[in-house]
């Protein structure tokens, strides 16, 4: 038993994170860190002492797990007894036909249901399995590569938009990013789950302020007067405002306060008067969904790319040492808290990308009708 | 390339977008490279997009003049 439960050090291996739920792939011994982020045990399975039951994983072959370590492996229990939905791990929402062929092939053979499920983090969701049959269906869908997902205390899955890659609003390639993201960051143990979307631009429909840390594409417009002929395209294409053309000459003047950086106006410039400048990534923390939403909070901006595992890094160094002993908490929660105490840490890390005005997060209210649950102003650090 | 006498016209006044690209897209595909094509469409949105659409095609929009609450382009074919 001792060996599930305690499965503390840092989660890297798949084999290793998949054996938390105890169903699958048997425990690898190399517990071998490719990070050395150190993670301190699940204070969620220590403070719930959920049942734990005895079961035949397989036949003659049984094991002791309890739910929750299920849930660590992307086994998602059913109302139905004995049933689980399983979670896929589809980081960006990109999969290869490859795959998708594989997971089409195999779900009928262990689903009792005939269609798989979308989440709202991308992922594919084949219900209706039994837990006999987990260790089966991961080693067929291993067989294209495809990988089980993780819910419960960890990294999540990371999500994002197509990018710059073939959208033509995308300003960074953030599915690249995500890819790197679930390679290196997915599955490390938290306080509580642990959210990562990136969107390729201002449009935002990745919804950054509503993650645990968001990444958002962005670019600085610069103008290059000699190149400009004073059509006034740019200030048709601006959406926010933020650029003025001139009555009688037509160049513009630009406003940057109202500016979003979503280079609408370089894309239109037809002679390239409107330029690239600092490109990078808009940084929001703190944010979720669900019962009551919290608006994350931007903290840096033109962040570069090669920097964002940097910051993710110390993102959750912060988070598991400020969250010691104090269960299951999102780190929204811990900002709100302990923001200064955030602030301070994180802004040698942010360099001269920092927002110099960032705000803790607030909660959003989303159930106007409920009176006596909001605090106003959560409790705060001294 | 002749600015002053455009090869083909095409009076997208009151042609909504994407259709408004659309039309311009496939008149130049009848065109040869270096010839200009006139294009007048309206303020708003088919001016905000349907310049950085024909951009973003390689096409060059040699000049942009603003007539009466309307936009006429030339565009150079390119390609």
């Amino acid at each position: 038993m001792k060996d599930i439960f305690q499965c503390s050090s840092i989660l890297k291996d798949d084999s290793i994170r998949h054996a938390v739920g105890g169903a699958n792939l048997g425990r690898s011994e190399e517990m071998e860190d490719k990070k050395s982020i150190e993670i301190k045990y699940d204070h969620n399975l220590e403070e719930q002492k959920r049942p734990k039951v005895e079961v035949e994983l397989e036949k003659g072959k049984k094991e002791v797990f309890n739910l929750e370590q299920l849930k660590s492996g992307g086994y998602i229990r059913q109302r139905q007894k004995d049933l689980f939905t399983v979670r896929l791990r589809c980081p960006g929402g990109r999969v290869p036909l490859e795959k998708l062929k594989k997971i089409a092939e195999v779900a009928p053979k262990y689903s009792k249901k005939d269609y798989v499920h979308i989440s709202v983090r991308q992922s594919i969701e084949i219900p209706y399995v039994h837990y006999q049959d987990f260790a089966k269906l991961s080693e067929d869908l291993a067989k294209a590569g495809q990988k089980v997902a993780s819910c419960g205390p960890r990294v999540r899955v990371p999500t994002a938009c197509s990018g710059c890659e073939y959208n033509p609003n995308g300003l960074v390639d953030v599915q690249k990013l995500c890819q790197e993201i679930d390679q290196k960051y997915f599955g490390i143990q938290c306080n509580h789950k642990f959210k990562i979307s990136l969107s390729g631009c201002p449009i935002d429909c990745f919804r950054t302020n509503e993650m645990d840390l968001g990444f958002q594409g962005a670019v600085e417009p610069l103008w290059d007067e000699d190149a400009c002929t004073g059509c006034r395209i740019c200030g048709y294409a601006c959406k926010e405002g933020a650029l003025t053309n001139d009555p009688q000459t037509g160049k513009p003047t630009i406003d940057i306060s109202k500016c979003l950086y979503c280079a609408d106006c370089i894309r239109a410039c037809p002679t390239s008067s409107w330029k690239e400048g600092r490109k990078g990534l808009v940084v929001r923390i703190g944010g979720r969904h669900g019962r009551h939403p919290v608006n994350g909070s931007l903290i840096a901006v033109f962040l570069p790319e090669n920097k964002m595992g940097e910051v993710i890094e110390k993102v959750i160094e912060w988070y598991n040492d400020r969250g010691k002993g104090r269960g299951r908490v999102r780190i929204g929660d811990l900002l709100m808290e302990k923001w200064q105490d955030f602030v301070n840490f994180i802004k040698p890390v942010l360099g001269e990308y920092a927002l110099a005005n960032s705000e803790r997060p607030k909660f959003n209210k989303i159930h106007s009708f409920q009176t006596g649950w909001m605090p106003e102003n959560p409790a705060i650090e001294a | 390339m002749d600015e002053k006498n455009p090869a083909a016209h095409l009076d997208l006044r009151g042609v909504v977008c994407p259709i408004n690209f659309v039309k311009t897209k496939l008149k130049l595909e009848e065109m040869d490279t270096g010839q200009v094509l006139e294009v007048i469409i309206d303020a708003g949105e088919p001016i905000a997009n349907v310049p950085r659409s024909i951009k973003e095609e390689g096409h060059k929009i040699i000049k942009v003049d603003k007539v009466e609450g309307h936009f006429r382009l030339l565009i150079e074919k390119v390609g």
